[in-house]
């Protein structure tokens, strides 16, 4: 073999070699993406699932309280004055401020900190007249603060927490009167203006509602749907419009929907804005498409044998369809229809035309109560301005995250249990 | 009321239902039944059901308009404009309901009794009608029972019917889009000519807003120019695309042709996860890492970098596109038939030189079908422009300017109350007819050619 040949070959063979490199690259860089990605949100959501509180003392004192009756009622708890006692038990933690100054240690808890003493005392009439310790949330600076997520070394100008607050919680932190605890709260609580009270449960019960209303609006038409097409239709042109139809409806954007959604189901329709009955029906015309084409799939990949027999057997074709076919074709219907509302389960867009972006501080009880969904929510929290909600973001898409993954598990699972293989 | 009635000819569906198959077994002592005995149950059940579940739904759709025009008649001879005819039969409505705080007038309040008089005809009506078409229906189905007719003929053509209208479901969505979108854009068009919006140069909706009145004609033609949005629209799609397609159409590549079972049974549904993450989710990485990272390294190259770039949005946005590509091309390629590639080694080619020499072509038309469609996707997203670019229409081809898209600027118009009338309202559902055409366009062309690539080898 000549050199000039041999020079050839080797530059064929590093080709080789170079063009399976930008493969490898390649996926290595669509997976390192998928990497960045997972380890931004975690090393910033993780800390929300902490919650900072602090410790101080209240005394129950009867005459602050503007209690009476010598063995109050519930009711006289319940309406006693705790303005004052709960002040009390924050200045109390520097006694020697002067009272002008005494804001910056109010600031430092949530400004819902009045009901929380009051809860206490509800809870335990008999600490009335005693003077107890109590665990007070603590304002979202200091709670970022406490995580660490806050720089203490900028000018004290800056920064939301002043030097003299700064010394409260490193005093505080040494005696250990500072706590951290797991975030139940976050969990519990519906959406609020400041980020150490805010919680998912608003919006998490708004995904929820949209979801079910979802299910309940494209799961039986797109698998009647299905069947028709699969099973029934004569092969003409309407048939054939409906098909491509489904197909483009498949690839329309979302936010189209969300126009639908807000032209048709609010200003003809006159339903009630902003709650998940509509948005979850926006949903569903949403996942209709995605739906049928896994049902008919399905439908298709139950062999003819089995028709064949019914059919020989004397059952009619509608029989033969609702009796054998359409139960072989469930699991893959149904996993379908699950990845289908994992994506419904994801938008954003829709939602936010239909109105699912309002301020909701409640939780919604019923499918017609005003709510936001999670993904809203991340959008909502993420246009905030404040540190606290940065962390709150991170949390929330994890369990968005958290919730998808088992959807998609979930549709796995029946699509492996139950599927029967042919062949 | 109309639960109760919904509730009502249920139950009495169900009760037909038990009340037939009973029937059927009667019969059966004395003559030869024509079907199982519960599609007599079925057949009962449906006549009772259907005509009258039908006749509801027809009369609480048409109820309302109907009422409404004998309120209106009233108030003909006023002259009144449309919006104004409206406003009066929300008050009227308001005060029958008892929830009006405004100023009561005779004539307002003698239409609010009209109008709670005319539901109460219409309610009782729809009842005796209701009623009078159960009990109509319900005989003439019971008199087909007792004859012994045919009976599972009948159930199935209705159940087959009742499947045709549900595979209607999906083009009624279509048409819902459709009417929905031009209803709008007609009267936006109305307001500002079609050439200002398809060729005008300024977007700035929010100029027109004028408390009370009408805005000034000359406002409104430079206010709706959405040539910016277009061309930011496809800017960064192109951008997106610049990082989806060398990356996916390589890694399709790969574990098309390369890559081992295991590799290829663990990469792809990992990479498959990158197109299962929520759009939301991303518009919050680009906004809050990648934007401010890309500003960082413009800033220390010595480059003014707006902390909302297109570069940032168009490049997450990529990254959330190279599953499409990828899963697409991958699947294309291994279609392509084993003796086009058995050829090709033969010859003597290395693998390299066989999948740019003769597989690459061979899939084209498949791959070009699927960055098609990843193209219709990117132009179609929304949330990772609406926070991550930045909110103004620039007409810039600096991807590290702020940009904005027609998906993003639909948002910022509809996000809070809208205010339908207003051409600002009217402009978003003008973006989106033109957002639906373009990506109808896009998708027609994909599937077209995917198909006539399958055709091709299978």
């Amino acid at each position: 073999m000549n050199s000039f040949k041999k020079n050839l070959l080797k530059k064929r063979y590093n080709a080789e070699r170079r063009f399976q490199w930008y493969g490898k690259i390649a996926i290595g860089l669509a997976l390192s993406f998928l990497a960045v990605f997972m380890f931004q949100i975690f090393s910033k959501g993780y800390s929300a699932f902490q919650k900072t509180w602090i410790v101080t003392e209240v005394h129950y004192d009867k005459e602050l309280l503007l209690i009476d009756a010598e063995s109050p009622s519930k009711d006289d708890l319940e309406n006693a004055d705790y303005y004052d006692v709960a002040y009390k038990a924050m200045t109390s933690l520097d006694p020697g401020l002067p009272e002008e100054e005494d804001r910056q240690l109010i600031q430092m808890v949530s400004y819902k900190y009045e009901a929380e003493v009051k809860d206490l005392l509800l809870k335990n009439p008999d600490y009335l007249g005693k003077i107890v310790p109590i665990k007070l949330t603590a304002s979202d600076d200091i709670d970022q603060v406490h995580k660490g997520n806050y720089p203490r070394d900028i000018p004290e100008k800056n920064r939301r927490v002043n030097d003299y607050q700064l010394q409260i919680y490193d005093m505080l932190n040494e005696r250990g009167d500072i706590l951290s605890e797991f975030n139940i709260s976050f969990f519990t609580n519906p959406d609020s203006r400041e980020a150490e009270l805010a919680g998912i449960a608003s919006s998490f019960m708004g995904t929820v509602f949209s979801i079910l209303v979802c299910l309940a609006f494209s799961f039986p038409v797109a698998v009647l749907a299905a069947i028709y097409l699969e099973e029934f239709a004569p092969k003409n042109k309407f048939t054939d419009f409906i098909e491509v139809n489904i197909n483009n409806l498949a690839a329309v954007p979302s936010i189209v929907f969300g126009l639908l959604g807000l032209g048709i189901l609010l200003a003809v329709f006159n339903l009630p804005r902003s709650t998940p009955l509509v948005g979850g029906i926006t949903l569903s015309l949403m996942t209709l498409p995605t739906i049928i084409i896994a049902a008919r799939a399905s439908l298709k990949a139950v062999p003819p044998s089995i028709r064949e027999a019914a059919l020989a057997m004397g059952a009619s074709n509608m029989q033969t369809t609702m009796h054998h076919t359409v139960p072989l074709s469930m699991p893959g219907t149904l996993s379908g229809t699950i990845i289908g509302l994992a994506q419904a389960l994801g938008e954003t867009a829709p939602l936010i035309l239909i109105g699912m972006v309002a301020f909701v501080n409640t939780i919604p009880g019923t499918p017609v109560d005003p709510a936001a969904s999670l993904p809203v929510q991340i959008y909502i929290w993420s246009e905030s301005a404040e540190r606290g909600f940065v962390e709150k973001v991170s949390a929330c898409i994890m369990v968005l995250l958290a919730f998808l993954i088992l959807m998609n598990l979930a549709a796995q699972i029946v699509r492996h249990k139950f599927e029967k293989k042919w062949s | 009321m109309n639960l109760i009635l919904v509730t009502f000819i249920i139950l009495l569906a169900f009760t037909s239902y038990y009340f037939g198959r009973k029937k059927a077994l009667v019969i059966q002592s004395s003559q030869r039944l024509t079907a199982l005995p519960k599609f007599y149950g079925y057949y009962l059940a449906a006549w009772c059901a259907a005509p009258a579940l039908i006749i509801f739904a027809l009369w609480s759709v048409f109820e309302p308009s109907i009422v409404k025009t004998f309120i209106l008649q009233d108030y003909t001879d006023q002259n009144l404009t449309k919006n104004e005819l409206q406003l009066i039969y929300t008050k009227v409505k308001a005060l029958a309901a008892g929830t009006y705080t405004g100023n009561i007038t005779n004539f307002l309040d003698e239409s609010a009794n009209k109008y709670i008089q005319l539901k109460g005809i219409a309610n009782s009506a729809k009842v005796a009608i209701i009623l009078a078409i159960l009990i109509f229906s319900l005989s003439f189905a019971y008199r087909s029972v007792q004859k012994n007719d045919r009976m599972r003929e009948p159930v199935e053509i209705f159940l087959k019917w009742v499947l045709f209208v549900a595979s209607l479901g999906a083009v009624l969505v279509t048409i819902g889009i459709v009417f929905s979108l031009l209803f709008e854009a007609i009267r936006f068009f109305q307001a500002v000519k079609i050439f200002d919006f398809i060729f005008g140069t300024h977007w700035y909706p929010a100029k027109t807003f004028v408390r009370d009145g009408q805005p000034d004609p000359e406002l409104m033609k430079d206010a709706f120019g959405a040539v910016p949005l277009f061309a930011g629209t496809f800017f960064i799609a192109f951008i997106a695309m610049c990082v989806a397609i060398p990356i996916g159409l390589l890694s399709g590549i790969y574990l098309s042709e390369y890559a081992g079972r295991g590799v290829r049974k663990y990469a792809k549904p990992i990479i498959e996860i990158l197109a299962g993450i929520p759009t939301v989710v991303y518009g919050f990485f680009a906004a809050l890492t990648v934007g401010p990272f890309v500003k960082e390294i413009g800033n220390a190259m010595g480059l003014e970098v707006s902390a909302e770039s297109a570069l940032a949005a168009g490049a997450v946005m990529g990254v959330m596109i190279i599953p499409f590509i990828s899963s697409l091309s991958d699947d294309v390629m291994t279609a392509v038939p084993q003796n086009l590639r058995d050829g090709s080694y033969a010859m003597g080619a290395t693998k390299s030189e066989t999948v740019k020499k003769v597989i690459f072509p061979a899939a084209l038309p498949g791959i070009v079908g699927s960055i098609l469609l990843a193209v219709s996707r990117a132009v179609g997203e929304t949330m990772i422009v609406v926070m991550a670019s930045g909110l103004a229409a620039n007409l810039t081809m600096n991807p590290l300017e702020s940009t904005s898209t027609i998906t993003a600027q639909i948002v910022v118009i509809l996000i809070g109350d809208q205010q339908f009338g207003d051409p600002k309202t009217q402009s978003a559902f003008a973006l989106g007819i033109s957002l639906f055409i373009v990506t109808l366009l896009l998708n027609v062309i994909a599937l077209s050619v995917v198909k006539k690539y399958r055709e091709k080898y299978e």
